[in-house]
């Protein structure tokens, strides 16, 4: 890979040993993607739950926090996707004193970075959005799609310890959705269907990344009659990202660079009603048996929570149903301040802020409270919960707060 | 004759050997395994139940969300780990993970790995040229 002065001085040691291991990581990355350069982003996006760290990841970060400032400190705006705790609420929830003690610990050395705790995986939505042409290191499947998607930025997938380097470097190898080449569509389908709900949408993207044979595929989607809002389009992204580790859609009169595609030759793949209710029958259970009702992955926005607030006001959730909602911490102040969290909350519905239920040491969290019957919204969350021993199914959010009043999946 | 050796893209990590375990399925530490207890834990995977410690993972494709990147450091520091991964594609996140854990990845053969490697087969890695080769 061709390196610039500035780089040369990183890998020779000169601005300190986390940044000299930093580019390294990143000239092993683009040798393997074949990159020839790097380039410079303006800022970052880090995924680094104390799941997923496990101990040797947080004795890393605790490492480079060790160095000097100069040494450690970000050169671009760095912030956080959702954490493993909510420190206000893990008791509710049952969650092991000793993930906490790991949060605490992963909090503390992102902070000596200088990395800036935002808790969200909905930083498009809460933060600072990107804008089209920029360059991004993102960790976030979701937040990646979005920004690449609707809004024209670029990013590939960038899991935590290259989301960490590029904070330190400032940059990031230059090849995959960097490249105008890798951003255009190979895989094209119609949609023939009506999308009622978010729970629509995130099947939609599930029925779509089923049929993705790699990261490498970008899709262009044609016959979306409707303007979509930003919580359909994030809802659509996140399960098309979860299904099939997939980085870009387009829609054709929707998002930015759709128009950058000329009409695809081979025949579109039709996707129609049956599709849909084959995918949600996918998820069918043998009884009618509920656990735990969770509405995340991604975070909810403020209008969603807004929506949720008002579906449940007046209602109580069933004694042997717990009713799980997590959002960003921005959003939850909002949420107090308009009365949102109080609604749910007195039907007996937890407001978490700051996690993502499948990142918060699920398999964990479900031995202890039981929770094996799981219903969401999320077509995401259906699908990841699966390897993590839960039974998912995937409802609208109407539906799935009618069964938890119930106590039981009511079905349609 | 059958063919020994494999030609893939350069990969990450140093030569190894090891044991195949080998399934026309996809990969994603967070979604597909209980890294507890090193097994596949979901149970639409075509290696459910079965243990992926000290084999050579044999795969088609890298799937699911961006977690892996840390999980494959953590669990080779549990000694839970695959001990190498051979991919038709890779995607990002499996290669940022393997660069971070040091483990041997390979992707981008000439054919479908899945198919000329059987479990079981013991397989030398040469991740510095990209080749594989079935020992016995």
């Amino acid at each position: 890979m061709e390196l610039n002065d500035f780089e040369l001085e990183i890998q020779s040691g000169k601005h300190g040993e986390p940044r000299r291991l930093a580019i390294e990581h990143q000239i092993q990355i683009g040798r393997f993607f074949d990159a020839k350069k790097l380039i410079e982003i303006s800022q970052v996006h880090i995924m680094a739950d104390t799941e997923a760290l496990g101990l040797s990841g947080i004795q890393f970060l605790e490492n480079i926090s060790n160095h000097s400032e100069n040494e450690r400190k970000v050169l671009v705006p760095t912030i956080t996707d959702p954490r493993g705790a909510d420190f206000n609420s893990y008791k509710r929830i049952k969650q092991n004193k000793n993930f906490i003690d790991m949060e605490l610990r992963t909090v503390n050395a992102f902070k000596k970075l200088s990395v800036m705790m935002t808790d969200t995986c909905i930083n498009y939505q809460v933060f600072m959005p990107p804008v089209l042409g920029e360059n991004l290191a993102f960790g976030d499947t979701g937040s990646s799609i979005y920004a690449n998607s609707v809004l024209g930025a670029r990013t590939n997938f960038e899991g935590g310890p290259s989301a960490l380097a590029a904070s330190l470097t400032g940059r990031t190898p230059m090849y995959g959705l960097h490249l105008d080449s890798k951003r255009l569509a190979n895989k094209s389908f119609k949609v023939s269907l009506e999308l009622n709900n978010l729970s629509d949408w995130g099947a939609l993207g599930g029925i779509i990344g089923k049929q993705m044979s790699s990261y490498w595929d970008i899709p262009i989607i044609y016959g979306i009659n409707q303007k979509p809002t930003s919580d359909q389009l994030k809802h659509f992204g996140a399960a098309l990202a979860s299904f099939g580790s997939t980085p870009m859609f387009h829609i054709d009169g929707i998002t930015p660079e759709a128009y950058l595609n000329n009409k695809i030759s081979s025949a579109n793949k039709i996707v129609d009603g049956t599709d849909l209710k084959n995918f949600y029958n996918s998820f069918l259970p043998d009884s009618d048996k509920l656990d735990v009702v969770v509405f995340s992955a991604p975070q909810l926005s403020l209008d969603e929570m807004r929506v949720l607030s008002e579906i449940i006001d007046g209602r109580k959730i069933h004694p042997d149903v717990s009713l799980i909602v997590c959002t960003a911490p921005s959003i939850k102040v909002l949420c107090d301040k308009n009365n949102i969290t109080q609604k749910i909350e007195r039907s007996g519905g937890i407001v978490l802020e700051g996690v993502c239920f499948y990142n918060m040491h699920a398999r964990e969290i479900g031995e202890a409270n039981g929770w094996k019957r799981l219903m969401s919204n999320s077509a995401k969350i259906v699908n990841i919960l699966g390897g993590y021993g839960y039974e998912t199914i995937l409802s609208s959010m109407e539906k799935c707060i009618d069964s938890a009043c119930k106590g039981k999946i009511i079905h349609g | 004759m059958d063919k020994k050796i494999f030609q893939g893209h350069v990969g990450i990590g140093k030569t190894l050997e090891g044991i195949a375990l080998v399934a026309n399925d996809n990969f994603s530490a967070r979604y597909d395994l209980n890294r507890q207890k090193g097994i596949f834990s979901r149970r639409s995977h075509k290696l459910f139940n079965q243990s992926y410690v000290n084999k050579i993972l044999v795969l088609n494709v890298a799937k699911g969300g961006v977690a892996t990147a840390w999980m494959l450091k953590s669990m080779v520091d549990r000694l839970m780990a695959p001990k190498g991964l051979l991919l038709n594609v890779a995607n990002p996140i499996i290669a940022q993970g393997a660069a971070h854990a040091n483990m041997v990845l390979i992707d981008r053969f000439m054919e479908d790995i899945t198919i000329v490697i059987n479990s079981g087969d013991k397989l030398k890695l040469c991740p510095e040229n990209g080749t594989v080769e079935i020992l016995t």
